[in-house]
């Protein structure tokens, strides 16, 4: 494929958040949209990442997004005409201390507040969801039947090439460098493989947003931490929902084909663009899934890697534009659910992009947020 | 009868992908082993890769004219051998 040298939009990364922008870009009408990746495609965060999906959420913006995404990723297969893997057991929540569970209830009743029919549930419940759940210290559950979880390769890939077939040009192992910015206006990229010339970029670059905003001048406080997961050897059904605890710092999953993808945010929060792996991260998984799921015990775990989740200060993404250079837009700082957001995200960065209104207000998700002092208080998260 | 052909060859037996999925995806526009990796699930399974990989990558080379070092090559992740959840939660004990 030749290389383009103008553009009308240039998306830079191809995790699920850039081929979701780039797709719903093109979807729209805008013609001449080009994705360039560095690597290939979910060689980011997408490709490591646990890629479950919920409305249960503790502010109205993170419901939102949440049931939003929902809604799309439910028609998504028919829309795109390819598979995404789409599983939806819902997601059980899980309290081991009365103020978790507090919590756990306000959040319920926000979420039903929003028309998300989220519940709180009992333990003989939780069981008949889940019969070999151990539910010792355990004090309170709620569970969303909607929620659930996604493929994220097949998803990713499945935007990228629903992209392609309405123009969008992907180019692969393809580096931006910089991006050229002149009378406050963006005018082009310089990549690895030479420039191209176009008046809008938008910054999905993960792991790597705060040096790409850095290239056009913008300073953003993200940044990235190291998150572990692991898979086991499939087999037959046990779990069908993810399994989820804030305080047991833990989401485990049984994909449709059988493996078990789980994870535990990590001890210190250091910053770093390290994915390696730990044993120490192993050994405290495997306990912590054994004694949730004893009959676990017997399953092999075949593989363990890590990923970064892209931070901000409050671990609220930024969606928007900035004042300061037109046509620079960014959908960056996801943190551990920008999987779960990338839906809606593609349609409100493409609407923002080509001046239409938008499905949601974005205004609180800008980066000005932590000047003023404006974080979003989350209280879910893992 | 069905004739058997070279598309029904499993060429990953731990994910139980063919090699005419392969083929099909390769005929879509992926070449990237990574990327062939990812979408089929050939490489993910218990051995990683040790039997599949280097069948993909040889198909790959012949259907696209690349040479086979010029292919970028999947990574091997830990463990190198599957392990049991009870050994490994009991090491943490
Ligand atoms: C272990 C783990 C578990 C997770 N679990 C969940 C979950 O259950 N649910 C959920 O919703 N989210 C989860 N996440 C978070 C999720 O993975 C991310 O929020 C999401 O994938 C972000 O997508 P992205 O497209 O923004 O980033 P990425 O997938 O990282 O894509 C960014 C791309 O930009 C490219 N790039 C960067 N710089 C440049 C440059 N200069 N030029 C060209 N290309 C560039 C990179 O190569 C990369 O491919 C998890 C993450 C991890 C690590
Ligand atoms: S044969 Fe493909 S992963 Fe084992």
């Amino acid at each position: 494929m030749d290389f383009k040298r103008t553009a009308d939009v240039v998306v830079i990364g191809g995790g699920v958040v850039g081929c979701s922008v780039a797709y719903n870009l093109a979807k729209r009408g805008c013609k001449n949209v080009v994705v360039l990746e560095k690597s290939y495609i979910t060689s980011g965060s997408t490709g490591r990442c646990g890629a479950g999906i919920r409305a249960q959420w503790g502010t109205e913006m993170n419901c939102k997004f949440g049931i939003a995404s929902i809604e799309i990723f439910e028609h998504l297969e028919e829309e795109l005409g390819l598979p995404i893997g789409l599983h939806q057991g819902g997601y059980l929540v899980i309290a081991y201390k009365e103020s978790e569970f507090d919590q756990l209830k306000k959040n319920v009743a926000l979420q039903n507040s929003l028309g998300i029919k989220s519940k709180v549930i009992s333990a003989d419940e939780a069981k008949e969801i889940v019969p070999i759940l151990n539910v010792d210290g355990a004090v309170g559950f709620t569970f969303h039947d909607r929620d659930g979880h996604g493929d994220p390769f097949l998803t990713t890939f499945a935007y990228a090439e629903a992209a392609r077939r309405l123009g969008v040009e992907i180019f692969t192992y393809t580096e931006v460098k910089d991006i050229i910015v002149e009378g406050g206006k963006v005018k082009g990229v310089i990549t690895d493989r030479g420039g191209i010339s176009t008046p809008v970029v938008v910054n999905c670059a993960g792991p790597w947003s705060k040096e790409v905003a850095a290239m056009a001048g913008i300073s953003i406080p993200t940044y990235s931490e190291r998150h572990e997961a692991l898979i086991t050897e499939p087999v037959n059904r046990i779990s069908e929902p993810m399994l989820i605890s804030f305080t047991g710092n833990f989401y485990i999953q049984q994909r449709p084909h059988g493996s078990f993808i789980m994870g535990y945010g990590p001890e210190e929060h250091e910053e770093t663009h390290r994915v390696n792996s730990t044993w120490v991260f192993l050994e405290e998984m495997a306990r912590k899934l054994s004694n949730l799921l004893p009959p676990t015990r017997d399953l092999r775990v075949v593989r363990q890697w890590a990923g970064s989740y892209n931070m901000t200060p409050d671990a609220q993404p930024i969606v928007g534009g900035v004042e300061e250079i037109e046509g620079y837009y960014m959908a960056v700082g996801f943190s551990g659910h920008g999987f779960m957001f990338s839906p809606i995200t593609g349609v409100l960065m493409s609407q923002l992009v080509l001046s239409e209104e938008l499905d949601l207000p974005i205004d609180m998700l800008s980066y000005k947020r932590f000047e003023r002092g404006e974080l979003i208080v989350e209280p879910a998260v893992v | 009868m069905e004739k058997f052909t070279d598309d029904d060859v499993i060429v990953c037996r731990c994910e139980d992908v063919t090699l005419g999925q392969i083929r099909e995806v390769i005929r879509r526009g992926y070449t990237d082993p990574e990327e062939i990796k990812r979408i089929t699930r050939a490489g993910m399974g218990p051995c990683q890769g040790k039997t599949c990989r280097d069948i993909i990558i040889r198909e790959v080379a012949r259907i696209t004219g690349k040479r086979i070092d010029e292919i970028p090559v999947p990574t091997y992740r830990p463990p190198s051998k599957p392990i049991k959840v009870g050994l490994l939660a009991e090491e943490s004990d």
